[in-house]
């Protein structure tokens, strides 16, 4: 692979839990040891179902919360230990886009304001230069200058995904981390945001960290998967061949989820048993091993190493695979 | 059988109409009608307050021995006092003093009780602690006995009624701020302006305090009338204004002698008090029905 623009390994984040004043303390163990890399100006996705740490990891990068352990490089500076005074420069590269767009733009503000947050924070530009750029992202994608002076709510849920794209690109950064950017919006909507996010990135050429539990989303626009389960990634390796070749029985699992629009066409869907975890008590060995239709004794006691797969960047964490 | 009802094929252009919340405030303003009304009386008493000794008929220092203790009359339509002074040139003199103390003080108050609300709420920690445990010490006394214990260490005077009915009012201010502001805390755009590298400062100015304002708001007009109340009581105890003072708790306090003889003499500056508290109770009543994002969704 090319120069890494993200470069994470080992990141660990537990948080402490505890039951009432004199419970006893516990730990969720939220991201347990996920390394990974993206190459600039590429996609890596990180897919997997709801708790399985992938928004945390997201927050992690972005140090919104504190990682207990490991290394986070971006562009070649290892920021997983500074001081929020030490990360201002850092925080200029990385931008994220949220989940919500009605919940992450401040009600009260214009748009303008919003779009230009960014600015009156890392620059030192007048309000009318800092207005004249708003206006130029707004532009971009795909919104209008008199769209400055409304308020967020006066915009429907497409728009207001583009107001926070806006709001992430108009600093111009490396990475920008979106933690389910589509998922709160109508599918005709979705596929009209990942377009404009791809075009971005060629325009811009930005490198995305894209989190999503929805695979045809990720299909649509990653380069690289990982996949992730229960804080750990089980599997990880360029688009293709996870989706044409997949070795793990988790991605199986979810790839055969996806629903084919083709109500002739028939297959086999793997069902998984039982439910997700606690990820206060992990289950030992491989974490997958309660739900994992070909689990063996060596699965419930140690944890699978990591193998090559198939090709160079394809990496599998299972006993069973060669 | 129902009839049905014809169903209007005219579909209603939603004109491209600029949002503005002071519009939107404004038009919900105007459907509150006693909070409305009971506005215009406080524009009303502002206006005293400020034009009040050009109006006055009288001068409200001015002793008139030949007319000492008269009810009301065409002449003195409030009537006079023990000394003739002319009671309605004194209100509207008094207007001035028991606005501007009680402005004064709930701002003072809210400015202090929203700088510690903020920092309590948003750092948490030891130092949220410290403060509202502060806070609950203030609380435990009854608020017009902290305001005496205040002025007993300050001595008496208007100024030092100021600093007591703030100081009084700091607690119940930073615990209704701190409550807002934990709630803004967990916000996604709080968490947004976090992750593009704003200050702490930065986020609690345009983040956090506006989400807090419209309940500060509401409280604080609610205030305003206990600090009417709180700095006439302390006038009437004789710890504010001295008794010369047009101060409407002063003036209560001269006529209590009189109470039998001439009971207009304490009914003038009663009910001035009672109708000015009344009006900055229904106007925060109002505020709240109007502001309150919680009572908002009727």
């Amino acid at each position: 692979m090319s120069n890494a623009l993200l470069k994470v390994s080992g990141l660990k984040k537990s948080f402490e839990i505890s039951n009432g004043m004199f419970g006893k303390k516990k730990s969720v163990k939220a991201v347990h040891d996920v390394s990974f890399m993206i190459p600039e100006g590429k996609t890596f996705s990180l897919v997997g179902e709801s708790g399985c740490g992938k928004s945390t990891t997201g927050r992690l990068i972005s140090r919104l919360i504190e990682p207990s352990m490991g290394e986070i490089w971006i562009d070649g500076e290892e920021i997983s230990k500074r001081k929020e005074s030490q990360l201002k420069g850092v925080r200029k590269k990385v931008q994220m886009i949220f989940q919500d767009p009605y919940a992450s733009l401040n009600p009260r503000m214009k748009v303008r304001d919003i779009v230009g947050e960014p600015l009156a924070i890392h620059t030192n530009l007048s309000r009318d230069e800092r207005n004249k750029k708003v206006s130029d992202m707004l532009e971009v994608v795909g919104l209008s200058e008199y769209h400055a002076d409304r308020y967020a709510h006066e915009f429907s849920g497409g728009q207001r995904q583009r107001i926070g794209i806006a709001r992430a690109l108009i600093l111009n950064p490396k990475l920008i981390i979106a933690d389910e950017p589509v998922s709160a919006l109508d599918v005709s909507i979705q596929s009209q945001i990942l377009n404009l996010l791809k075009d971005l990135q060629a325009e811009y050429h930005l490198t995305y960290l894209f989190i999503s539990h929805d695979l045809s989303v990720v299909e649509h626009i990653s380069d690289h998967i990982g996949v992730m389960y229960l804080g750990t990634i089980v599997e990880t390796g360029p688009k293709e061949v996870i989706f044409s070749n997949p070795q793990h029985p988790y991605t199986k699992a979810l790839l055969s989820s996806i629903p084919i629009p083709d109500p002739r066409m028939r297959r086999e869907r793997i069902i998984l048993q039982g439910d997700l975890p606690s990820p206060v008590n992990p289950p030992a060995g491989c974490r997958f091993h309660t739900r994992c239709p070909h689990a063996v004794d060596r699965c419930r006691v140690s944890e699978p190493p990591i193998k090559k797969g198939e090709g160079e960047d394809h990496f599998v964490a299972c006993h069973l695979v060669d | 059988m129902e009839v049905t009802k014809e169903i209007n094929p005219s579909i209603t252009v939603v004109a491209e109409k600029k949002y503005s919340p002071f519009k939107e405030f404004w038009k919900n303003w105007k459907k509150q009608k006693t909070a409305f009304w009971a506005s215009l009386f406080i524009l009303l008493l502002i206006l005293i307050a400020i034009i009040g000794p050009y109006i006055a008929p009288y001068d409200p220092y001015e002793p008139d021995y030949n007319a000492t203790l008269q009810g009301p009359s065409q002449a003195h339509i409030a009537g006079t006092d023990e000394y003739g002074r002319d009671i309605f040139s004194r209100l509207l003199a008094g207007a001035r003093i028991s606005l501007s103390v009680s402005f004064l003080s709930v701002l003072l108050g809210a400015i202090g009780g929203t700088i510690l609300g903020l920092i309590s709420g948003y750092f948490g920690g030891w130092l949220d602690r410290m403060i509202m445990r502060t806070s609950d010490v203030l609380f435990a006394f009854p608020d017009i006995l902290l305001a005496i214990a205040i002025i007993a260490i300050l001595g008496p005077g208007l100024k030092n009624v100021v600093i007591a009915v703030s100081v009084f009012s700091i607690p119940s201010i930073a615990r209704l701020v701190r409550g807002s502001t934990l709630e803004a805390k967990e916000t996604v755009f709080v968490e947004a302006a976090r992750s593009m590298g704003a200050s702490h400062f930065r986020i609690m100015l345009k983040h956090i305090f506006p989400e807090t304002a419209s309940s500060l708001i509401v409280f604080i007009s609610m205030r305003i009338g206990t600090a009417i109340l709180a700095a006439s009581s302390l006038s009437f105890l004789g710890l504010g204004a001295s008794p010369e003072t047009p101060d409407w708790g002063a003036m209560l306090s001269l006529g209590r002698d009189y109470l039998g003889t001439s009971s207009h003499v304490v009914m003038m500056p009663g009910i001035a008090i009672f109708l000015t508290v009344l009006a900055f109770n229904l106007v925060g009543d109002g505020l709240r029905d109007v502001l309150d994002p919680k009572t908002k969704n009727e």
